[in-house]
């Protein structure tokens, strides 16, 4: 009997050994940079719209048509070559872009640009921006605003008139029901488009660097980027990662996630579940349950694809592709493909 | 509407008492203050000139022709009708009552539908083909104008020439899906003959540098995504009108204005102000090819409406201010282009003695003729003559008018008409190149930058102005230099615009008060009554502080409510408000009217500054235009949109 017993206990361990892990998505990514047209390798933003694919870089905006990229720059009417946020108008097909010198609509080819002098744009450094509806709505390092395209109405938003403490803001996700600003050092701003009220998720414990309680609130008061899906709010901060439902909290750290760094650039919610994080450290899917991350290795620099279970087990799966950088500053996706900015090109990462 | 048997006069009789009327003025003032009651029918050197006895017209401004031939639709813009003749016998059959000022008329492609732009109370009519009767009438967006429906009746484009773009609007219920961006002063819709494309132009050049050549477009829409999917430039283009194609799609034309607005206008000359021109586009030609309607002297002041020959043999051109029409040769035309070195520019606009190889014929119609259309056998062509309140009827094979449709029986001519007939006609300039409508599009501007000659050339270059509202601000120029409009309309204007013959008396009596008298369109950034959004309420507050920021009392002159009070926002007095150029001979300038000021850009004297934030952020450094500097970004946001309800 005993030794039945400790056969099968052997075989269940062996099991869980070699039982395989979670089944996370695969892709083969295949990546761009000046050697295959990019204008430039550092690559700030990414966006899909249909077959086309559009990146912000560092020199221009490029866009991705019939195998060939094409480059708009301040020569075409961009309002500054660095390129650092992306959005689509999903009715109209227009392409805002946010730059370090202004706000660029790319409609049939044309190109208007909006500046904090030309324009009611409160500043010139575009951070993030988001459409909904006929509203464009504008993170820039002083504060945010809405272009509202109808009237020609510029709205800011700033110290005077919302609880942001600080202006800097990075991101934005717009929706006909709230829209969230990510703001650095201040938080996360919600607006509550059917009252037109503000309200604001702060770091609880008040310390910047510490989590004296797990799942209290909002990570951190520096937050990067912001992503509102399904009615849940997926906030990046440079100190880990937050998910609200709008009652409960749930918090990322590399420490008790998969999170490859707390330094978070980016993040995207797919919905309620699911999202895709940017780091410094490499780009990382979390399903609800399991992360994986991608990434060419910290080590060797070879393609590297780890995956983690709800467990924390973690285990390399064999891949010969990976993003093009670690750097990872953009996500958007083409049905099950994904699009990755990097600091060093852009990742087309092909669902296998 | 009609004046029918109460002042029924012909021309010369209404002269007569224009002249009795200004001699018992004179009389007046020479101190016979006797008659405080008498009211002269037109007092033409004074702003409160009294307005005669106005006459409701018709004004004709497009035509249709019913999918079976057998009606014929005139829009008449200010008696807002459409009238239904029949189209064969040319017997009125109904006169339907729709909005303000309507501007666009569209058949379904059933033809069972008509849709009526109405300008001024931004509304769309439609109207059952069957019933001849107004069914709805949708809210579209700013100033309506050229509509269409798609081919398989499910929406209808509309394009909105203030607020430069084209609503698409569910075709059943008028529900507006979206806003797709135009360029600026939207006007025209054309469908392509296979449905798939929508092509829209303006009226107004897109905005650009200063002092650069205009760039308007012909923006191209997907029918079925609807989504703009390319953009056609138009260079040096500030004015593009209708747009027609061949039946066969390949071949596409619209009629334009290219002005020469950035050398001295100094003599008009081998097309010295403008050129009139089509520009082609389609596969027939290969890249869009621009080529002139002016002949060496004589020039096609104003083209507007374009119709291709059911078989493609002519194009028909109407020429606003030289009242007629223009046959094109389509296959000499095509030719021409095969046969001619294709300019870099893709422009042959230079070339006065090209036309020759095409026109064919010049067809005189009435006053200031603008829509056209085909009966369905190609035969006729009737052309809307809209300040003569006729439609020509041209027999196409002979070119010839052999018909008129009268709308008003019998046509009696106002003081007012006359001055819009002389307003819109080119008949005075040298070689009957411009009018005051060449610059002023449809009574308005042509949001371009002009170096006049009287200043000095390259001297004094000057921002092109609204007229609506003008009555009462003198003087007129920028500098103030014309005490009031008989001046700045009648010598000044002879001299160095027309370099030509001067109006007499009467006429300049009969212009400027149709100038004096143009009404002033609603404004669009206006609420009802007299609310205003808090934005507006900010920034009236800060157009009427007297104090900044710091507690400083402002200086009287340096207030925005001081240079530019009372209704139209200007006092009509003389300031330095620094924004003197090295290119400009003085530095005093008259404070501008506020009228409408958010259609009016670019700003400034010389047009310098491209949007009105750019008036304070760029070209106010010292606070010489208005106390500014002290405001926020968000302030003067607040301020501006305060101006705009202006």
């Amino acid at each position: 009997m005993k030794t039945h017993l400790t056969i099968a206990l052997l075989l269940t361990a062996g099991m869980l050994a070699f039982a395989a892990p979670p089944a996370m998505p695969h892709f083969r990514f295949e990546n761009f940079s000046t050697a295959n047209g990019l204008p430039d390798n550092h690559v700030f933003s990414v966006l899909v719209d249909g077959d086309r694919i559009w990146a912000g870089t560092e020199n221009g905006l490029a866009v991705y048509e019939n195998h060939a990229w094409k480059t708009y720059t301040a020569k075409d009417g961009l309002a500054h070559r660095a390129v650092l946020s992306l959005a689509l108008d999903s009715r109209t097909g227009d392409v805002w872009a946010g730059t370090m010198g202004g706000l660029s609509r790319i409609s049939g080819g044309r190109i208007d640009s909006y500046t904090q002098l030309n324009s009611g744009l409160s500043n010139d450094v575009v951070y993030g921006v988001s459409v909904e509806g006929e509203n464009v709505w504008v993170a820039t390092a002083a504060g945010g605003c809405r272009l509202n395209t109808r009237t020609g109405q510029w709205t800011l938003y700033n110290e005077r008139n919302t609880p942001m403490n600080e202006i800097w803001v990075y991101g934005v996700s717009a929706t006909p029901t709230k829209v969230y600003y990510a703001v650095w050092g201040s938080g996360l701003l919600e607006y509550d488009q059917k009252t037109e009220r503000w309200d604001k998720y702060d770091d609880p414990d008040g310390e910047t660097e510490m989590v004296l309680f797990k799942d209290q609130g909002l990570i951190h008061e520096i937050v990067t980027s912001v992503s509102f899906v399904d009615n849940i709010v997926w906030a990046a901060t440079y100190f880990g990662d937050s998910r609200y439902d709008g009652r409960y909290w749930h918090n990322f750290l590399t420490k008790d996630s998969g999170l490859p760094s707390n330094f978070t650039n980016t993040i995207k919610g797919v919905d309620a579940n699911r999202a895709w994080f940017g780091t410094d450290k490499g780009l990382a899917y979390y399903d609800g349950t399991n992360w994986a991350v991608y990434r060419p290795s910290l080590q060797s620099g070879k393609p590297e694809m780890t995956v983690r279970d709800a467990q924390g087990k973690v285990t390399q799966v064999a891949v010969t592709t990976a993003p093009a950088h670690n750097y990872v500053l953009g996500i958007d996706f083409q049905g099950s493909d994904i699009w990755v900015a990097t600091a060093k090109g852009l990742s087309h990462g092909i669902r296998q | 509407m009609k004046l029918r048997g109460t002042c029924q006069l012909n021309r010369n009789h209404l002269r007569t008492i224009v002249v009795a009327g200004l001699t018992a003025a004179a009389t007046v003032l020479c101190g016979l203050a006797l008659w405080p009651a008498f009211n002269p029918p037109a007092r033409a050197d004074e702003d409160d000139a009294v307005l005669p006895r106005q006459i409701d017209y018709d004004s004709p401004l497009e035509v249709l022709i019913s999918p079976d031939g057998a009606r014929l639709y005139v829009l008449c813009q200010q008696s807002e009708t459409v009238r239904v003749f029949n189209a064969i016998t040319n017997a009125p059959i109904k006169t339907i009552a729709v909005g303000r000022v309507p501007r666009g008329i569209a058949l379904s492609y059933s033809g069972d539908r008509l849709f009526v732009t109405n300008t001024w109370d931004d509304t769309l009519s439609v109207i059952d083909t069957r019933t001849l009767s107004v069914i709805a009438t949708w809210n579209v967006g700013a100033e309506p104008s050229g509509v269409v429906e798609d081919r398989a009746g499910d929406r209808l484009f509309v394009a909105n020439r203030i607020s430069s773009d084209v609503a698409v609007l569910d075709a059943h219920t008028g529900m507006e899906q979206k806003r797709l961006l135009a360029g600026r002063g939207a006007s025209y819709l054309t469908l392509s003959p296979d449905g798939s494309r929508i092509y829209c132009t303006h009226v107004y050049p897109n905005p650009s540098d200063h002092r650069t050549a205009p760039e308007s477009e012909i923006s191209v829409i997907d029918t079925k995504r609807a989504v703009v999917v390319d953009r056609i430039p138009l260079h040096a283009i500030a004015g593009a009108f209708h747009l027609a194609f061949s039946a066969d799609g390949r071949l596409g034309a619209v009629a334009e204005y290219h002005p020469k607005n950035l050398v001295p206008l100094a003599h008009l000359e081998h097309g010295g102000a403008f050129a009139y021109t089509l520009t082609l586009i389609g596969t027939d030609v290969g890249k869009p090819v621009e080529v002139p309607l002016d002949e060496l002297e004589r020039y096609a002041s104003q083209p507007f409406g374009v119709a291709f020959a059911p078989d493609k043999s002519r194009i028909y051109v109407t020429i606003g201010g030289s009242e007629c029409v223009i046959a094109i040769d389509v296959t000499r035309l095509l030719h021409f282009i095969a046969a001619h070195p294709r300019p870099v520019s893709g422009s042959f606009a230079q070339d006065l003695a090209a036309s020759s190889n095409y026109v064919i014929a010049r067809i005189p119609v009435g006053h200031n003729p603008r829509g056209l259309g085909f009966s369905r056998d190609g035969r006729k062509l009737f052309v809307a003559n809209r300040l003569e309140d006729t439609i020509s009827v041209i027999d196409t094979r002979t070119n010839r008018v052999a018909n008129t449709i009268p709308l008003a029986e019998p046509n009696a001519i106002s003081v007012m008409r006359y001055g819009e007939q002389t307003f819109y006609s080119a008949r005075h300039s040298f070689q009957g190149q411009i009018s005051c409508s060449s610059c002023h599009i449809d009574s308005t501007f042509d949001g371009l930058t002009w170096d006049l000659e009287p200043d000095g050339f390259g001297r004094d270059v000057v921002d092109n102005k609204m007229l609506e509202g003008v009555k009462g601000i003198g003087p007129y120029k920028w500098n103030g230099g014309n005490p009031d409009l008989p001046t700045e309309c009648g010598p000044r204007t002879e001299k160095y615009f027309w370099r030509s013959e001067q109006y007499d008396d009467l006429t300049l009596a009969d212009l400027t008060l149709y100038i004096r008298n143009m009404r002033t369109r609603p404004n669009r950034w206006k609420l009802a009554g007299r609310e205003m959004t808090p934005a507006q309420e900010r920034g009236k507050a800060l157009f009427e502080r007297a104090q900044d920021k710091f507690g400083k009392p402002i200086a009287e002159v340096n207030r925005c409510s001081y240079c530019h009070s009372g209704p139209k926002g200007t006092n009509r007095l003389l300031f330095d408000v620094g924004t003197r150029k090295a290119t400009d001979n003085g530095s005093l300038l008259k404070s501008a009217p506020l009228t409408e000021i958010a259609l009016t850009a670019p700003y400034l004297h010389d047009g310098s500054a491209r949007t009105l934030e750019e008036i304070w952020t760029v070209y106010n450094p010292e606070d010489k235009h208005g106390r500014t500097n002290d405001l926020t970004k968000d302030e003067l946001n607040d301020l501006i949109e305060y101006l705009r309800t202006r």
